[in-house]
């Protein structure tokens, strides 16, 4: 029993930094109509200028952390403004290569500064494990977990209560309308990758201490986060977190307890979730079906 | 009375096709003043001309000034643009939908603004957390009409605000901008397919025929003008 607890709570971990990922890519999606699939990318990058400023300039963890969110935000919003938004005018298709051009750019570009080896990242949390009701689970877990729910607390709130947060989801939602009522709708959109960048990182820095920093850290997580959106709606914030949370309980239980799975095979279960919500109920479990009035 | 719009040869057009051929009209403070014309004459043009949701050259100006821009530019300059078919947030609440409304004024506090304007709409208070693609079709119109009173707009832009609805609530809707014109002399500029209430409602009329102005006058000379009675009246 202690033992299926701790993998939950394993699961809950890593089910967060996929949740964190897959809510940059519903925010972006609802603001854009895209998948970005150079947010892994980004979060890579992220993940490398934090490890930088605490290994090679003695910054402590947390200050790092801070700097580094606030550089992701800036590099978000403008990529929005000068890659993006000349070509949303365009096709969607277009902004969809222009993400695939970013993921390979940005991967060549980390490759080129950091070079290609697997770097060993400390982390935040103090090693060990903390006993919670009988079952030692590792400060690791519960830190990452901690600090994707405070996050997704934040935004919640800003979302549902500032005025800036209000604007945002109605230029999401309605883009035309909200010119008319005054929202600067491409800010508003920048915004929305400003803040779909910090995402990225937070997942990125949360993931690197447990797998490693190399050049290619987020392609595998970027592939669980596709699943977690897709599987909570890739309209749906919360579909997201809650996606990203059941997919990693779901995948780390099927790695411990079914034996031809193990480790090695989850990825191709992700795919499997993937092609399956696709299949069975395409607006996943909190999406809502596209109703058009004619 | 001085003009609060004033629009001289305005053309407007969709990629190649040409809506607006030089329309000239203007509006004065505290009046409230209609658009007629069939189908495809320009009258939703002409009101997206004054917003900036169309491209258009020609002059417009609004308050002495040029007015100039997109619409989150002529927004801020205090014009609120109720457009066709529900200008509302369907997915957000209706509260949401007023607080956008008031996005552009820099109050702190909107309880006061809300709660004036639940006196024209009483039911918006108990309705606040509903989103506002749940509410009727006419509710939805009253709720875009709030919406951009909450703006505390000088002049509102109103575009076929009886588009599907009940005759019964288009009275409701013509009789709450009438009295809000009244008592809080509100400038309003409507397009309206009905131009029986338009006429009643408004104190002068500008009928459009292929994007022109083809007759123009107070609405008790455009009620006795034949060619309006036989193409628009129907008696």
């Amino acid at each position: 029993m202690a033992d299926f607890v701790q993998q939950v709570v394993a699961g809950l971990a890593s089910g967060s930094i996929y949740a964190s990922l897959a809510l940059a890519l519903v925010l972006i999606h609802r603001a854009t109509g895209v998948i970005n699939f150079a947010q892994g990318e980004m979060a890579t990058l992220s993940t490398y200028i934090a490890w930088t400023l605490t290994t090679n300039h003695g910054w402590n963890y947390w200050p790092a952390f801070a700097f580094t969110l606030a550089v992701s935000f800036l590099g978000g919003a403008a990529i929005h403004q000068t890659v993006i938004r000349p070509n949303e005018k365009g096709s969607l298709l277009r902004v969809v290569i222009v993400t695939i051009g970013l993921l390979i750019l940005i991967n060549g570009l980390v490759t080129l500064i950091w070079g290609g080896e697997v770097r060993a990242v400390p982390s935040p949390f103090p090693s060990g494990t903390t006993e919670i009701a009988g079952v030692a689970i590792t400060t690791q877990d519960i830190g990452t977990i901690l600090v994707v729910v405070a996050t997704v607390v934040v935004l919640w709130l800003m979302f549902q209560y500032t005025k800036i947060g209000l604007a945002m989801r109605a230029a999401a939602v309605n883009p035309a309308e909200a010119r008319l009522v005054g929202v600067r709708v491409t800010w508003m959109l920048s915004l929305g990758w400003g803040l779909a960048a910090v995402l990225g990182a937070i997942a990125g820095m949360l993931a690197a201490p447990s797998v490693f920093l190399d050049p290619n850290l987020m392609a595998a997580i970027l592939i669980y986060a596709f699943a977690a959106a897709v599987l909570g709606g890739i309209d749906s914030p919360v579909g997201a977190v809650v996606g990203g949370l059941t997919l990693g309980v779901g995948l780390n239980l099927i790695g411990a307890y079914v034996d031809f799975v193990g480790a090695d095979l989850r990825l191709p279960v992700a795919l499997l979730v993937i092609l399956v919500v696709l299949l069975v109920r395409p607006a996943g479990i909190f999406g809502r079906e596209e109703v058009r009035r004619v | 009375m001085s003009s609060l719009l004033e629009l001289e040869d305005v053309e407007a057009r969709y990629g190649p096709v040409q809506a607006l051929h030089g329309v000239t009209l203007e509006v004065a403070e505290g009046e409230i003043v209609a658009v007629l014309g069939a189908n495809g004459a320009g009258k939703t043009t002409t009101l997206r001309s004054v917003s900036g949701t169309v491209r258009r050259s020609g002059r417009i100006s609004f308050a002495g000034k040029p007015l100039r821009g997109g619409p989150e530019a002529v927004a801020r300059a205090g014009i609120a643009h109720v457009p066709e078919g529900r200008g509302t947030f369907t997915e957000l609440t209706v509260q949401e939908n007023l607080r956008l409304g008031a996005y552009t004024r820099r109050e702190r506090s909107l309880k006061g603004d809300i709660d004036r304007i639940a006196h024209w709409f009483p039911w918006i208070h108990e309705r606040a957390r509903q989103p506002a693609g749940t509410l009727s079709g006419g509710e939805q119109q009253m709720l875009a009409v709030a919406r951009a009173l909450m703006a505390r707009p000088r002049l509102l832009l109103l575009d076929e605000p009886s588009l599907g609805l009940a005759p019964m609530i288009v009275r409701e809707i013509f009789r709450i901008v009438r009295e809000l014109n009244e008592r809080e002399g509100l400038t309003v500029l409507v397009v309206e397919q009905d131009a029986r209430i338009a006429l009643q409602t408004a104190a002068r009329a500008y009928v459009l025929e292929v994007g022109r102005v083809a007759i123009t006058g107070t609405s008790e000379e455009l009620q006795e003008n034949e060619s309006v009675r036989r193409s628009y009246l129907g008696y």
